[in-house]
């Protein structure tokens, strides 16, 4: 009576684990829906997750380029200690070139209030002067800085932007990954993360003789002719584009701008950015406001310049430059171009989430539309339908009700392997989906290798029961060691692989392991439980 | 009982001069296959060399001549159509050292966009690598081949006889060769969906391995007195059903990924498919003949 208990503990753990499977799985089942609410509540309730390629959606990887960070760093410092020296009226020489700040000549005064204002700044000798440039962990502090601002800055951008689940993480020192499940408009989205979104408002340099020199407006091809016909002939500011859609053809045109070199607004003093519909055109603009501070500035600024052109410039794109008709008190602005609503709410997004304090470098780009996702999963189901019957009937066939022991203990294995995914909350990838396949067919592998033993010990005149004994003994240390081999693998593809490589590695390694649970202990007990009940004499094999 | 294969008596390792023939070829083939990767001449995928991929699902048959005329007509230049009739599916890839990913794949959409408007286009894919994440990719590949192989001797080490050992990885080897070298002349992409074949074919490879070296061992140690080419001979026709049953249930499963689990799983299961027929084959005939080599026709448990 001791074997019957012994099997009785088994059949109770085998029965908890499938219980176990049962509920972990059941959320990814409709029947999920269908269930009283303090089970809801109570037990687990998201399943395996479905990877990006079988959802649809993007994986980024973006480069913070901190460089750009530290030299505009640089050049902010720059141009306050010009400006502060010259309110004091201290004659040096202050030019940027490059991460360095050069002082020639320099006055001990003029040194004195650079050095007591910027204590970040390292300083060097060069011939009739001095240089100043970040210190080390001044510049590394901007780069992580820059970092940490562009996590959150997008975080904020996809929030507005709507999308469920997103995924936002730091990789490397200066990498951000962004995942992006189910997102609706790929392009929209990585244009929305993918913009720094500076916001400038500059005066055009309209007395400039270089301005009337320039075309009134180019196709987009003929820009790098126009900038290198140019080159050389801007005096200080710069020259960029703005852009029209001409409505009646469609076709894209560009023109020209001469800006000033000041930069007399940016977006960092924004409060507000939302869309709004101008009724005589019925076209979307953005109307922006102003902090307290950036009111200020903004009348002072129009106040000043009445009768000049401002130009609002994202990203080094000129919006629209209008004339300044009189000095505009409280703060309201608004941006308005050739844009549609969608342009236009995605301004407002990523206005309002504020700028990037260093642009991103996209590095790499998987998208995956929807319906591939789909055509995946599709695929994917027929495939292991198709191989789960195949290798079914065969067991059955070939080995009649062994084979069908063998065929309870394939199902037991799916269906323990679905439970562990769901359990860990795993992503099944397209590749995770072929682990699965592949371990169907690999876990009837041990059944095999213990019923081609036992069909030998029989040969050789032992009992059923003997034969189905000696056959699991001599087989054990075989199977054991095949199913390694896979493990290490797996492990090794799971440790360095990414994204749907992972999902294979996960299923996979799970499929084995549960593969031997199911062969040494799933197929035994059964076994067992026949010849408990009656002694058999021969055995369907 | 059914039984495919009765009580066999093959002369395995009488047919190993067949067999050097077969196995030097493949080897030879996968060898070269490597130093034309290392050359930088083999068919590198996007996710080792850089580029953009883009598939597009039509509502009708489209040609890769149409769609190459579009393209070229567009300016890009060295791509690599491949096209899927059977789903109506065409999938663009351009290698390349771009640094500002984006736009060649908005060529692409908006140049066959334009160009087939009337089987509306639907884009399943875009995927665009630059080339910092490129050779990373590259790196990690190669650090998981190097940890996989090292995991899996070490394992061998511990688990057989130096002969065995020895036996068995350079079957391993030779299976994961001879895949590569069959995709190398097919003109697949080497990519990272295949390296990870690769490395499944080399866990996969060693199953049938233990099969055959457990039941040789069993049987040296059992008949001391047999001629050792013998024993090998018997032990792999004592186990020839059980490693061709097992070779063949697994084959169901990947046989069914290949025919229909799709476009994007293809290669895969085609290298998987590959990686179980030469590893089943080289049980039998590269990794028993080279234990016999070893052994010097020697029973090594025989205490002399």
């Amino acid at each position: 009576m001791g074997m019957k208990k012994g099997i009785l503990w088994r059949l109770i753990a085998i029965g908890a684990v499938v219980a176990a499977s049962l509920i972990f799985f059941l959320p990814n089942t409709p029947l999920f829906d269908y269930m009283p609410g303090w089970w809801k509540k109570n037990m687990p309730g998201r399943g395996i997750v479905l990877g990006l390629d079988l959802r649809g959606g993007i994986h980024l990887v973006f480069e913070v380029e901190g460089d750009k960070a530290v030299a505009s760093t640089v050049e902010r410092i720059a141009q306050s200690v010009k400006a502060e020296l010259e309110r004091k009226g201290i004659k040096a020489g202050v030019k940027q070139e490059g991460m360095e700040i050069v002082l020639t000549p320099a006055p001990l005064e003029a040194r004195k209030i650079i050095e007591d204002a910027y204590q970040e700044l390292a300083i060097g000798e060069v011939p009739g002067g001095v240089s100043y440039t970040l210190k080390e962990s001044e510049v590394k502090n901007i780069k992580a800085g820059a970092v940490d601002q562009a996590l959150e800055t997008i975080r904020n951008r996809i929030d507005q932007f709507g999308v469920a689940e997103p995924v936002i993480h730091r990789q490397a020192e200066n990498e951000v990954v962004v995942q992006l499940p189910g997102v609706k408009e790929p392009e929209r989205a990585i244009e929305i993360i993918g913009k720094t979104a500076r916001l400038e408002f500059r005066l055009l340099d309209d007395q400039s003789p270089v301005a009337a020199e320039l075309p009134q407006s180019i196709f987009p091809e003929e820009e790098e002719r126009v900038i290198t016909q140019f080159a050389g002939k801007i005096p200080p500011g710069e020259m960029l584009f703005g852009r029209v859609v001409d409505e009646e053809t469609g076709r894209v045109r560009k023109i020209p701008y001469l800006l000033k070199k000041d930069v007399l607004l940016t977006g960092d003093l924004l409060t507000e950015a939302r869309v709004s519909i101008d009724q005589r055109f019925n076209e979307p603009y953005v109307s922006i406001r102003f902090n307290t501070e950036g009111a200020r500035i903004f009348e002072e600024v129009t106040g000043k310049n009445v009768g000049k052109r401002l130009a609002i410039i994202l990203d080094n794109n000129v919006y629209s430059a209008p004339v300044i008709r009189e000095r505009i008190a409280g703060g309201d602005a608004q941006i308005s171009g050739s844009f549609t609503l969608d342009e236009s709410r995605d301004l407002a997004i990523v206005l309002k989430a504020g700028a990037l304090k260093a642009p991103l470098k996209m590095l790499q780009n998987i998208t995956v539309g929807p319906s591939l996702g789909r055509d995946s999963i599709e695929a994917g189901k027929l495939a292991g339908l198709l191989a789960s019957i195949v290798v079914i009937l065969f067991m059955l066939v070939y080995y009649k009700v062994s084979g069908l022991i063998a065929d309870l203990a394939v199902l037991l294995n799916i269906l323990l392997l679905l439970g562990a995914m769901a359990s860990l909350n795993a992503t099944l990838t397209l590749p995770g989906i072929a682990g699965i396949i592949l371990a169907v067919g690999m876990a009837v592998d041990s059944n095999v290798l213990m019923f081609e033993r036992m069909r030998e010990e029989l040969r050789t005149g032992k009992t059923p029961k003997a034969a189905v004994e000696s056959g699991y003994n001599k087989a054990f240390w075989t199977i054991f060691d095949s199913h390694v081999t896979t493990l290490i693998t797996s492990a090794v593809l799971f440790q360095f692989g990414t994204g749907p490589i992972k999902g294979f590695a996960v299923t996979l390694s799970l499929g084995v392991a549960i593969n031997l649970f199911t062969a040494l202990i799933g197929t035994k007990t059964i076994f067992d439980l026949l010849h408990t009940k009656r002694e058999v004499r021969r055995l369907s094999i | 009982m059914i039984e495919f294969i009765r009580k066999t008596n093959i002369d395995f390792m009488g047919k190993r001069r067949y067999a050097v023939i077969i196995s030097g070829i493949l080897l030879l083939l996968g060898i070269f296959a490597l130093v034309q990767i290392n050359r930088g001449e083999a068919n590198l995928g996007i996710d080792f060399a850089g580029g953009t991929a883009v598939q597009i699902k039509f509502s009708r048959p489209v040609s890769v001549h149409e769609v190459r005329g579009a393209l070229e007509g567009a300016g890009l230049k060295d791509m690599d159509i491949q096209d899927f009739p059977s789903v109506n599916k065409v999938l663009v890839r351009v290698k390349g050292k771009e640094e500002t990913l984006g736009k060649i794949s908005n060529l692409i959409i908006s140049t066959l966009g334009q160009r087939f408007g009337d089987a509306a286009p639907v884009i399943d894919s875009t995927t665009e690598i630059g080339p910092k994440v490129g050779s990373r990719l590259k790196h990690d590949a190669l650090i998981a081949t190097l940890f996989a192989t090292a995991g899996i001797l070490i394992y061998i080490a511990l688990r057989f006889q130096w002969r065995f050992s020895v036996g068995a990885t350079i079957a391993t080897f030779h299976d994961v060769l001879a895949v590569l070298g069959i995709f190398f002349i097919l003109g697949k992409e080497i990519n990272l969906i295949l390296v990870s074949a690769l490395l499944i074919v080399a866990g996969y490879s060693l199953t049938d391995t233990v099969v055959v070296f457990d039941r040789i061992r069993e049987n040296m140690r059992a008949a001391i007195k047999d001629p050792i080419q013998s024993i090998v001979n018997r032990s792999i026709n004592e186990v020839l059903s059980r490693t061709a049953i097992t070779s063949m249930t697994t084959l169901f499963a990947s046989v069914a990924l290949l025919l229909f689990g799709g476009e994007v799983i293809h290669d895969f299961a085609l290298a998987i498919t590959l990686g179980i027929v030469i590893g089943t084959y080289s049980s039998w005939f590269v990794a028993s003949p080279v234990v016999l080599l070893i052994s010097g026709g020697k029973n090594p448990f025989k205490k002399s």
